[in-house]
């Protein structure tokens, strides 16, 4: 019987795949990638935060939301707000009318600092709004949806709706928040240049860094009960209700917790690329999170890791060469995506890679067991 | 904000936003119509509702070009001619895209949504390899132009009226062809009760196919319209498409009265509100007071068959 | 009689959907230990029963007061933890999890967001869902995945995942439906054994089922109580005879 035996927080197989993943993002990219090329793909790995999270919250829990860019954005605009106000000194800013706020409150007539930009004057508070002011947010729309039994395309709806809402308070209070432009012109962190190649080299690897933090404590929650939980509540939500969950919490619990994780891929984001804008936070992007997702296999946290890198590459490479072949393709994924491979690259691989990859490491794996520590309960993902 | 009005100015203003809303209301019932019924019927979400739309605004626009070009004495009837072809157009691509992707999803909602969103990018960059980026305007017949003084301050545009006329002809056609036709109550048995309507012989499939294409087709009847208000660009559609599901939502899917009822609230409340505030803020407090009445009443708003 | 006597009391029930009564001023007694069986045409209000008193449906009118609580005010998971379990008419189970984890999501432990992040399966766990699994002649199935399963497993897992709760009152609604005869038997046998310390209430059509394992018989008609007794005095009820075989 395997369910009653021990099982491991990690199985050799799965430390397999991290150590593969590590490869690719520790050692083969950046020593065969220029400081520009790696910045793309921290750029592109910021996302794989949200992927992750629809892997949560629409793969396993059944709930998809097409307003991720709504915690990306809010995480990413968190994040600039701290770096704007640092870019923003008096000494930088003293041809302005007033001096010492950021310039394009100074365009838009403004001559004092809106009360909640005032917190993110410190790094600390900046660093708690990042996950929390979306955490918040999120939590808001998840109590008043779920507790209501809003659901399903409902839900979809909605959050785009709320997605749509929030591009057009950004883009029209644009004294306050930097307008269609977003808030741009970023320079340094306490102090330390990000416009560097140094500096982006090594913000490269703290991405790398929490997107490994962040992918154990996906894991971590998809092999607790929670995690079967949320697929019994996708099969069949009465039968959990009734089993005596109050699956309202469970769900409000996955969305916001999938809006955190959003969010730090948002300030990482900012971090990196030195700018943030609307163009991240609409109707628009936060669907193409969802394919991202999907093309990596809804199911499948390495899948939506691989799934965002792939679908970037190519839209970076297409989108330069052949503008007009890009939407043509996006458009195809979307379809082939739902109507072709449903479980995206993790379902192709499982069919027809995994079989050769476990003969030729199988022993490996098998030697893992010997010397692992067996410990915890886990099952097999779904 | 009602500084600096007199009563009569403001009664004035309110008399032309609200016809500005009722022009508004016009393409949302319109285009919530289709999109209810491709809803509200089939349980199915079609995000490329829009383009399906963009379709016969440019259909129209073709038509407006060929009248122009060779037959300039009938140039005042194109518009029906457009319509009609519109309509034909977007029903059968409508009728294809349900054959060829929508009946292999219909149990899955969330994936029919994707897919739909796919096929609206991909119709998007058609348009603008075909016509271009810039937007395209048609030129109005001469009877079409110019408006009615009703009081001094107080005027109508005619082809607002046209196409608010045009609204009620179809509104008044699709409830007659689901409530009191022999099709409508083959449409309504296959919601009802899918087995049952297959076993008492409706051919079901042929039936969702059906209204599929209907939906589209009204769809590119709300374009023609759409060319009489506004110019149409690759990306017209996807413009209207989270209001019209705002609308269809909130009118509560299946029920073509709470949809018209919805889009005129909705309408009437945007288009007042702009003259006031600014366009952005206006469509701000629409969506954010629709969302917040969907959050306290679900229940009351959501009534939705479902399809087993 | 006070109600403290009764496992479940009902009284004065009605449910009205647009103004349809589906059940109209019903009451019912069960006592402890008890197996009552609810027969009735069908749309008689029978399923509708079931959903009030787990808390699926809300009540317009009446009590159901379950051990001296009143049930129709609370939420659907508290009437769960208060020991009320209910199987659907339709088998209802986690079709993409094993038929082990099923059951171990039923076990009423870790119940709450965080409760169910930091659950162990401890040997408790395992032996509970050992036990169960035996119970509902599903041992040999733990590790299949529960889509695997026939109807009449699904039946039982169904049944197994309500036991591994331990309700003081176990609702079924149609449990033998779609079962062979041989299955029937079993789950006849089954019924008997789980009832041994709790209340059951079953919904069924099938007459030689009820007559092997009812205590007693309620008669619903149109929303009503038409009947109550033993089998026998149901059977011979002219009512009843009328409204199952008409005029």
């Amino acid at each position: 019987m395997t369910n009653s035996s021990p099982q491991r927080l990690l199985t050799p197989k799965e430390i397999g795949s991290y150590a593969f993943l590590a490869l690719i993002l520790l050692v083969v990219l950046p020593m065969s990638m220029d400081v520009f090329r790696l910045n793309l793909v921290g750029k592109y790995l910021s996302y794989t935060f949200v992927a992750m999270s629809l892997v949560l919250c629409w793969g396993y829990g059944g709930i998809l939301s097409l307003g991720q860019g709504i915690f990306f954005g809010l995480g990413g605009y968190c994040m600039a707000m701290f770096l704007k106000l640092e870019a923003s000194s008096p000494e930088n800013t003293a041809i302005q009318s007033t001096p010492g706020i950021p310039d394009f409150m100074d365009w838009n007539q403004l001559t004092a600092l809106p009360w909640f930009w005032e917190p993110f004057n410190n790094l600390g508070l900046t660093l708690l709004a990042v996950v929390l002011v979306p955490g918040l947010f999120a939590f808001v729309i998840a109590l008043a949806m779920f507790k209501r039994r809003v659901g399903g395309v409902y839900f979809a709806i909605i959050t785009q709706a709320v997605a749509a809402i929030l591009t057009i308070l950004i883009v029209g209070s644009q004294g306050m928040t930097g307008g269609i432009n977003g808030i741009t012109d970023l320079r340094t962190l306490l102090g330390w240049d990000i416009r560097t190649d140094d500096a982006k080299f090594i913000l490269y690897f703290v991405c790398v860094f929490f997107l490994f933090a962040s992918l154990l404590l996906c894991q971590f929650i998809l092999k607790s009960k929670l995690g079967r939980l949320l697929v019994a509540v996708r099969d069949t939500e009465e039968r959990v209700r009734f089993s005596g969950y109050n699956v309202d919490n469970f769900k409000i619990f996955v969305f916001t917790f999938a809006a955190m994780l959003s969010a730090i891929g948002g300030a990482m984001f900012t971090l990196q690329v030195g700018f943030m804008s609307p163009s991240f936070v609409g109707i628009v992007p936060s669907i193409e999170m969802v394919i991202f997702c999907a093309v990596g296999g809804r199911l499948s946290l390495f899948g939506a890791v691989y799934g965002v890198l792939l679908v970037n590459f190519a839209k970076t490479t297409l989108s330069e060469a052949m503008p007009e072949v890009w939407l043509f393709a996006l458009g195809a994924l979307f379809i082939a995506v739902v109507s072709i491979f449903p479980d995206g690259l993790a379902g192709l691989y499982k069919t027809y890679l995994e079989p050769t990859v476990d003969k030729i490491f199988g022993p490996l794996y098998k030697k893992f067991k010997q010397i692992l520590p067996s410990r915890g309960s886990a099952v097999k993902s779904n | 904000m009602f500084d600096g009005y007199t009563a009569s100015e403001l009664t004035a203003i309110f008399a032309m936003q609200g016809f500005a809303g009722l022009i508004l209301f016009s393409v949302f019932v319109l285009m919530a119509l289709g999109l209810a019924i491709i809803f509200g019927q089939m349980g199915v979400i079609n995000m490329a509702h829009g383009e399906f739309m963009i379709l016969g605004a440019y259909i129209t626009y073709l038509t407006s070009i060929f009248f122009e070009t060779f037959l300039p004495s009938l140039y005042g009837i194109y518009f029906f001619v457009a319509m009609i072809l519109a309509f034909f157009a977007a029903g059968s691509l409508g009728a294809f895209v349900e054959w060829a992707l929508i009946r292999r999803l219909y149990k899955r909602p969330l994936d029919t949504l994707l897919a739909t969103w796919g096929l609206s990018l991909i119709l998007q960059q058609i348009y603008r390899s075909v016509f271009g980026a810039r937007e395209k305007g048609v030129s109005l017949p001469d009877w079409l132009m110019g408006s009615i003084p009703v009081t001094d301050l107080v005027e109508i545009p005619i082809n607002g009226i046209f196409v608010m006329c045009l609204t009620l002809v179809v509104t008044l056609g699709v409830y007659y062809l689901m409530q009191r036709s022999q099709w409508g109550a083959k449409v309504r048995a296959v919601v009802q009760n899918r087995p049952m309507a297959s076993a008492v012989g409706i051919n079901t499939s042929m039936v969702d196919r059906m209204t599929f294409a209907l939906g589209c087709g009204i769809a590119g009847v709300a374009g023609s319209a759409f060319t009489m208000i506004g110019s149409t660009g690759p990306t017209s559609g996807q413009l209207y498409i989270v209001d019209t599901f705002m609308v269809v939502v909130f009118g509560g899917a299946a029920n073509l009265l709470g949809t018209i009822a919805s889009a005129f609230t909705i309408s009437q409340a945007q288009t007042i509100l702009e003259f006031f505030l600014s366009g952005s803020i206006a469509k701000v407090l629409t969506l954010g007071l629709v969302v917040g009445i969907l959050m306290l009443r679900p229940q009351g708003l959501f009534v939705l068959k479902i399809r087993k | 009689m006070s109600d403290k006597d009764f496992v479940l009391a009902v009284e004065g029930l009605t449910v009205s959907f647009d103004g349809f009564k589906a059940v109209n001023d019903f009451s019912f007694y069960v006592e402890e230990n008890e197996i009552r069986v609810i027969i009735g045409p069908n749309g008689a209000g029978k399923t509708t029963v079931l959903d009030l008193i787990c808390g699926k449906t809300k009540s317009t009118e009446g009590s159901i007061k379950f051990c001296g609580k009143e049930l129709t005010k609370m939420s659907e998971h508290g009437i769960v933890h208060a020991g009320v379990g209910r199987k659907f008419q339709n088998p209802s189970v986690y079709e993409d999890l094993t038929v082990f984890e099923n059951l171990e999501l039923s076990y009423p432990k870790g119940r709450n967001v965080f409760g169910a992040l930091t659950f162990k399966r401890s040997q408790e766990v395992l032996d509970a869902i050992q036990e169960t699994a035996e119970m509902v002649f599903l041992v040999e199935m733990l590790d299949k995945s529960a889509a695997l399963l026939s109807h009449g497993q699904k039946q039982w897992l169904e049944i197994g995942m309500l036991l591994i709760q331990n309700p003081s009152l176990l609702m079924l609604d149609e449990p033998v439906a779609g079962m062979s005869v041989a299955e029937r038997k079993k789950t006849a046998e089954l019924l008997r054994k789980i009832t041994k310390d709790r209340s059951v209430i079953v919904i069924e059509h099938d007459m030689n089922f009820v007559a092997d394992i009812a205590d007693r018989v309620t008669v619903m008609h149109q929303g009503k109580l038409l009947s109550e007794g033993s089998m026998n005095h149901v059977q011979n009820d002219p009512k009843v005879v009328e409204v199952y075989l008409g005029h």
